[in-house]
């Protein structure tokens, strides 16, 4: 059965202000324009995936990092605010699908897997979220040519 | 997550989420989902098994041509542990580790190497 986050995070975080969580009640809609094996997928992540040769990211901050396709995911690093990521360091796979996603691409697939995928760390801030990251993320994906995405969040 | 997925599909890029959190993803209503009803953040497989990685994937992008009005969300039929529910019980519960393996955090965050077990 599906398990009430919503609420063991109301009663973990029973000392802070309660997260207002977005509740919509619709959602936007844009058709896949092909089939996904002639398609560009971009992977997206929030799970705070960046290279050493980076920046970390920083509190409530809305940049995100571009990690080149190719990228061995060993040479990865998180920085988050919090998920058990004991997981995630035997096998970024669980929960960032890169090695398996340029699997399917050179099985054909995928068209093509997008080069950078994109990751951050979200924001408490629906308005920053919205207002600040969002463009970025959008910005870089069409510069990218990606014609879907594959939104794994964190 | 789900509010950068309706502003991406807002600005023309269809986009499908994987979800291992259900009320969450429900109620952000992203324009198309998949749950899979795994531990947080395990949604795309268990680690250090590629075949269900996988498929898991395979039947995500299946769905995302599947999906035909927005909000829509297809649960995955993939069991964790076919004998043992109780992680149900304990996952992001009281007294839940948020990290497994760990160095102190700073403000709540913390900076992590990975590879951290073979290390």
């Amino acid at each position: 059965m599906p398990i009430a986050y919503i609420q063991r995070t109301r009663e973990r975080y029973a000392d802070y202000p309660p997260y207002k969580w977005a509740v919509n009640t619709e959602a936007p809609w844009t058709p896949l324009p092909k089939p996904i094996k002639e398609c560009r997928l971009a992977l997206v992540s929030s799970g705070g995936f960046y290279l050493k040769s980076q920046p970390p990211f920083e509190k409530d901050d809305t940049s995100y990092r571009a990690i080149p396709k190719d990228t061995d995911l060993k040479e990865l690093r998180i920085y988050h605010h919090g998920y058990r990521d004991a997981d995630a360091d035997l096998d970024p796979n669980c929960v960032f699908p890169l090695d398996r996603l340029r699997e399917l691409e050179a099985a054909g697939v995928l068209g093509a897997l997008v080069d950078p995928a994109i990751t951050f760390v979200i924001n408490y801030s629906h308005r920053k979220e919205i207002q600040e990251r969002a463009p970025k993320i959008v910005a870089e994906l069409k510069a990218a040519k990606a014609d879907a995405a594959l939104l794994v969040p964190v | 997550m789900g509010l950068i997925a309706r502003e991406i599909e807002r600005a023309g890029i269809p986009t499908l989420s994987m979800s291992s959190a259900w009320d969450v993803t429900f109620a952000v209503r992203p324009p198309r989902a998949v749950f899979v009803n795994f531990p947080l953040n395990h949604q795309t497989g268990k680690a250090n098994d590629p075949r269900l990685q996988r498929q898991i994937l395979l039947d995500a992008l299946r769905a995302f041509e599947l999906f035909w009005a927005p909000g829509m969300m297809l649960t995955l039929p993939y069991v964790w542990d076919p004998r043992d529910a109780s992680w149900e019980e304990k996952d992001f519960g009281p007294g839940f580790e948020l990290y497994g393996v760990g160095e102190a955090m700073q403000e709540g965050f913390a900076e992590r190497k990975l590879g951290r077990a073979q290390a």
